[in-house]
């Protein structure tokens, strides 16, 4: 395609942060669903009701308190700069942060359900064949749950395609560097760049249309069903 | 002879769970009660699936959990089959993939049971390629149990593998269940609520009642026991013969079986001679004869006793329970007149007819 004036490099960089993002998401996510989904623990309320805070606060809300935790001084930006000698806020790094709390119940709640769905009779089944819970887990539970990965996998990367106020607020509007889709987007609109505009809402409609279209047709031939 | 020890303790929320049994570690034991007796969670608790905070399990002479040490062994550790009430089978894996999922998680060295081997006994190869959901409900506990087996467990746990089956399924699994012992000498811990499934399998019993052991021991005894009033049907049974088919007597439809030296009809059966025949006798179905047998008599099952003891009848009160030995403990349910008429009494020779059923 070609447009002139046109500047693709936040397409790359937005798909390059969901992807990143995702990884981070199930290696964070999974564990926090698994957890949820066999504690009895009475912090259990607790924690879910942390982990969907993101779904009900203004993205600008959780930009703030992520802006400051991610800087110089924050919290969790502190820490880097002493271990790395820069800050978190407005780099790739930072927003990959940012997204994955963003993100996070979107691919904890799918999670979650799945391996609610599972239970606890096939595990008990495979450790009384000898298998380690780790074992069973990955053998057992994680193919049995393959629909809430799907799910949480399209989730979570949807979701951080379209954000819009966390990157704002955390990544600043750096090209190549924090310039994202949705942003690159509202930047033209500003400027009245109607072509480009359309074109990369295009882009992005036109993707998140095919993506979900095809997570439905492969969810629907599935083999496991798993009441 | 090695030995299963078990003591669990807990209070629940009024259910008291306060159960201590030793088990031999050979043939089947049944453990057998009404339903919120207590069995599962015994058997859970043999397994390492459950785990109460007082208890203590020896296997022969290892120790799996003993609270007051701190031991508490995993259940993926323990070298036990577990067959559940629903066959818990993968739907990720096929039929052959689920079969071998524990025996390849076992021990090499320790594996003593042979895949074709089990196929056979459980008649599995037509089964290897299909889909778990693909199955029926008797051939996907007939995997179950031959997914549990494959992993060569010291000890095999049945919690009523047979109960989400309907009557007819349950007639085409018992029989490869009666197989596995007798091939393959694992002991076996098979939890169930029906006497029909008991009768045929086990050797040992141990029954619960509301959370604890109402009687244990060897199946002939327990249910020869007088003091077990109340207790299911127990009293029903008369007595369990172990014996031997002899020869089949076709045009009588009849079957000649040997117990103790002597001969035993029964109807005709589907084996061949030589068979070990288990055979049930309901004590209703005993009468006695005091001093000798008449000559000639259409009875055609007669045993000499001694009488032991006579005891009340649970069900009926105009009748008693007398207590015979025949080489074996034997029942007899008959009325009080009879009692009086004949003054039984312990010690005393009499002649028990009865008519008998075989289990198998």
């Amino acid at each position: 395609m070609n447009v002139p004036g046109m500047d693709w490099s936040p397409l790359w960089l937005t798909m390059q942060l969901a992807g990143v993002t995702v990884i981070v998401l199930l290696l964070v996510g999974t564990p926090v669903a698994w957890w949820l989904a066999c504690t009895r623990s009475r912090f259990r309320t607790l924690v879910e009701a942390i982990v969907a805070l993101p779904i009900v606060l203004p993205p600008t809300v959780l930009g703030f308190y992520l802006l400051v935790a991610l800087g110089p001084h924050g919290l969790i930006g502190g820490p880097w700069k002493d271990m790395t000698g820069s800050a978190l806020s407005f780099t790739f790094s930072g927003l990959v942060i940012a997204s994955t709390f963003y993100s996070l119940p979107f691919v904890v709640q799918p999670l979650h359900g799945a391996f609610e769905a599972v239970g606890k009779k096939p595990l008990e089944a495979a450790w009384s064949l000898g298998a380690s819970k780790l074992d069973a887990f990955f053998t057992v539970a994680s193919p049995m749950a393959v629909r809430g990965y799907l799910s949480a996998v399209v989730l979570g990367f949807a979701h951080t395609l379209g954000e819009f106020g966390v990157v704002l607020m955390v990544g600043g509007n750096i090209p190549g560097v924090t310039k994202v889709l949705s942003i690159a987007i509202y930047d033209h609109v500003e400027v009245l760049e109607y072509t480009q505009a359309h074109v990369l809402s295009a882009v992005l409609l036109i993707f998140s249309f095919l993506i979900l279209a095809i997570v439905y047709t492969i969810n629907r031939r599935l083999p496991i069903h798993v009441s | 002879m090695n030995r299963l020890d078990a003591r669990f303790y807990i209070d629940y929320p009024g259910f008291c769970f306060d159960v201590a049994c030793t088990v031999p570690l050979e043939g089947t034991t049944a453990v057998f009660g009404s339903s919120g007796s207590g069995k599962t969670t015994l058997l859970r608790c043999i397994a390492g699936l459950t785990r109460v905070p007082s208890g203590f399990l020896q296997f022969d002479q290892a120790v799996w959990q003993d609270d007051a040490q701190g031991i508490f062994l995993p259940v993926e550790e323990r070298r036990v089959g577990v067959v559940f009430q629903e066959a818990r089978l993968f739907p990720h894996l096929t039929v052959t993939q689920n079969l071998k999922y524990g025996m390849k998680r076992s021990n090499p060295s320790l594996r003593r049971i042979d895949f074709d081997h089990v196929s056979e006994l459980l008649k599995l190869e037509p089964l290897f390629e299909r889909r778990v959901s693909h199955l029926s409900g008797g051939e996907q506990q007939r995997v179950a149990i031959g997914r549990a087996l494959l992993t060569s467990p010291q000890l095999l746990l049945m919690d009523e593998p047979l109960a989400s089956l309907d009557q007819q399924r349950k007639k085409e699994i018992l029989p490869f269940i009666q197989k596995l012992n007798q091939e393959l000498r694992i002991p076996v811990l098979y939890v169930s609520h029906d006497l029909q499934e008991i009768l045929p399998l086990a050797n040992h019993m141990v029954l619960l009642k509301e959370g604890k052991v109402a009687a244990t021991g060897p199946i002939q005894e327990v249910f020869s026991r007088l003091d077990l009033p109340g207790l299911v049907e127990s009293n029903m049974v008369g007595a369990i013969l172990e014996t031997r088919i002899v020869e089949h007597e076709p045009q009588f439809g009849l079957t000649r079986v040997e117990f103790l030296g002597q001969s035993l009809f029964l109807p005709q059966q589907a084996l061949p001679p030589g068979t070990p025949l288990r055979v049930q006798i309901l004590s209703r179905d005993v009468s006695l004869v005091v001093g000798d047998p008449p000559a000639t008599s259409s009875v055609l099952n007669t045993l000499e006793a001694t009488i032991v003891e006579v005891g009340e009848s649970p069900s009926d009160q105009y009748a008693v329970e007398v207590k015979l030995d025949v080489g074996c403990p034997l029942l007899a349910m008959i009325t009080r007149k009879s009692l009086q008429q004949l003054r039984l009494r312990p010690g005393q020779k009499v002649h028990a007819h009865f008519k008998a059923v075989a289990l198998n």
